[in-house]
């Protein structure tokens, strides 16, 4: 730990640290070299959030670094949350990102096994997979709580960063996700950012075991929250999406909204999430993923009561 | 065993194409068990490409043989007084066939008629499904008998992702999640425990990462 007592001096730390009801956003990088392009989508994040989640080649699909991306941000003075996943890199590449992402400034990293390249525009690749997700999170807190590569050799200024893991409450087999969460927080997860929640009362379930099992006292939660644009949507995501769980009603209350109002009704959903997470025992904040929809993520922050952002 | 499918047709008479008097070579091993490459396979091969050669005006004069394995010298040897007589030789082996052959015979051509897809066995008659990875450190009594490195297809060794949805993996629905097995397993056995626990990572030096492998048996080497 270092000498001011935060493990990474993130801002997302000394916000959760704080006590304060984090909420964070997220920023896919440009299918290029457009730096124009995700300058314009990370500004409409400025003071609206306490970092950026800034995803790796998501849904398979070769984009921007993230560690690139998220050098940017910080650049411009916003504070990003490098995502990393395990598809890609092998120990070697991920240990050097890790001591790159850090010189660069990046406070947070995210840990994640990835979707298969089956998913994406490379579907011809090979897939690397040489440690899983579990065992990033546990290397990722080795480099930086012992000062050591995995080979147990030094590492000369280790890299101090904020761990993130990822949890889906709602993936088969349901009854072992709550331990898969509790097993990412032992291999050294600070904080944990869930899949879109659209079920609340499985969603309410899954934080009551969280709370007993005394899983929040050791990590941080964050609920994840992405509004729905049309009932279209929510219906493609029901199908298509592995692991979502989306109820009936949510999709016969977009559809209610009418032609042209459905937009705002997904986003009025996802307000009262928003409220009903701050009061939820053991949600320490929100994860808000408006995908290709960043835009909207101020009025969202106000309208949900979030904003001003803390200053700590 | 070793799991092979033969290649598309078009791909074999392309290899063939400029070649008037050629071998074909089955094996009984492996691919005799899995019908892709033993003696029924290697006629039923032969006829197609003799007959399509017919009507195309250029007849194929295949000559055929399958030995007990391809993967032997000793077996291979059989084949010495003949290889030269062909314009070139097919083998229906898995691909240690066509490199076996290579390899004692230099100065003839081999192509191979099958392509070796995996390590498995017959789940039912026509089907067979991948089981071993061959990553030269078997690691299935952690996962009460099934392997993640060989079926997961992200071969985590801490599942499942969030991709599994009813038993099935995200890449499709044609594949078993083998993780929603391994923990479903687990827990009617009252051995969750096991899987809570994070495993160091896996050392690939005994798979293929660590370089083309080989095994020495001291007390059989002469």
């Amino acid at each position: 730990m270092s000498s001011n007592g935060f493990k990474s001096g993130s801002n997302l730390e000394k916000v959760l640290v704080a006590g304060q009801f984090a909420f964070t956003g997220e920023c896919g990088p440009p299918k290029g070299a457009n730096v124009d392009h995700l300058k314009e989508k990370m500004e409409h994040l400025r003071g609206c959030v306490d970092a950026i989640n800034v995803t790796d080649n998501q849904t398979a699909v070769v984009r921007m670094s993230s560690a690139a991306a998220s050098a940017i941000m910080v650049a411009a003075g916003l504070e990003p949350n490098f995502q990393m996943v395990c598809r890609d890199r092998n120990r070697l590449a991920m240990m050097a990102d890790i001591l790159g992402a850090y010189s660069l400034g990046i406070r947070n990293m995210l840990c994640l096994s990835g979707d298969h390249q089956h998913f994406g525009n490379h579907p011809e690749s090979k897939n690397v997979y040489d440690i899983d997700s579990m065992q990033l999170i546990a290397l990722v807190k080795k480099m930086r709580d012992e000062g050591k590569f995995l080979n147990d050799e030094d590492i000369d200024v280790a890299p101090r960063l904020f761990i993130g893991a990822a949890s889906n409450p709602f993936a088969d087999p349901t009854d072992y996700r709550i331990h898969r969460l509790a097993s990412k927080i032992d291999a050294g997860a600070d904080f944990i950012q869930t899949q879109c929640i659209y079920n609340m009362e499985r969603f309410r379930e899954f934080m009551k075991q969280a709370v007993d099992m005394g899983l929040t006292e050791k990590a941080y939660l964050l609920a994840g929250v992405t509004p729905m644009k049309s009932a279209r949507m929510a219906q493609y995501m029901a199908k298509f999406v592995p692991g979502m769980d989306i109820p009936e009603s949510l999709i016969e209350r977009l559809k209610g909204a009418g032609k042209g109002k459905q937009a705002e009704e997904g986003i009025r959903f996802a307000i009262e999430q928003i409220e009903e997470f701050k009061e939820m025992p053991g949600v320490a904040g929100v994860h808000l993923m408006a995908i290709e929809w960043e835009h909207k993520v101020p009025e969202i922050a106000e309208r949900a009561g979030v904003l001003p952002r803390p200053n700590v | 065993m070793i799991i092979a499918d033969r290649k598309p047709l078009d791909e074999i008479q392309e290899m063939v194409a400029p070649y008037d008097r050629i071998l074909l070579v089955g094996c009984k091993g492996c691919v005799t068990v899995c019908n892709v490459g033993g003696m029924k396979e290697v006629q039923v091969l032969a006829s197609i490409l003799r007959i399509a050669r017919k009507k195309a005006g250029r007849p194929l004069d295949i000559e055929e043989r399958t030995i007990e394995r391809q993967c032997d010298p000793e077996y291979v040897e059989q084949l010495r007084d003949d290889v030269d007589q062909f314009d070139a030789v097919l083998s229906m082996a898995c691909g240690v066939g066509p490199q076996f052959l290579s390899e004692a015979y230099p100065q003839q051509r081999f192509f191979p008629t099958v392509d070796t897809k995996f390590f498995g066995g017959a789940v039912q008659h026509g089907i067979w499904e991948e089981r071993c990875a061959g990553c030269g450190t078997c690691v299935i009594h952690f996962y009460d008998g099934l392997c993640p490195v060989a079926r997961c297809s992200k071969s985590l060794l801490h599942g499942p992702c969030g991709g599994s949805a009813n038993a099935k993996c995200e890449v499709s629905a044609d594949i078993e999640c083998i993780w929603d097995k391994i923990v479903k397993k687990k827990m009617e056995n009252g051995r969750l425990e096991d899987l809570l626990k994070v495993k160091a990572a896996k050392d690939w030096r005994t798979a293929r990462d660590g370089g083309p492998r080989r095994s020495i048996r001291e007390e059989l080497v002469q």
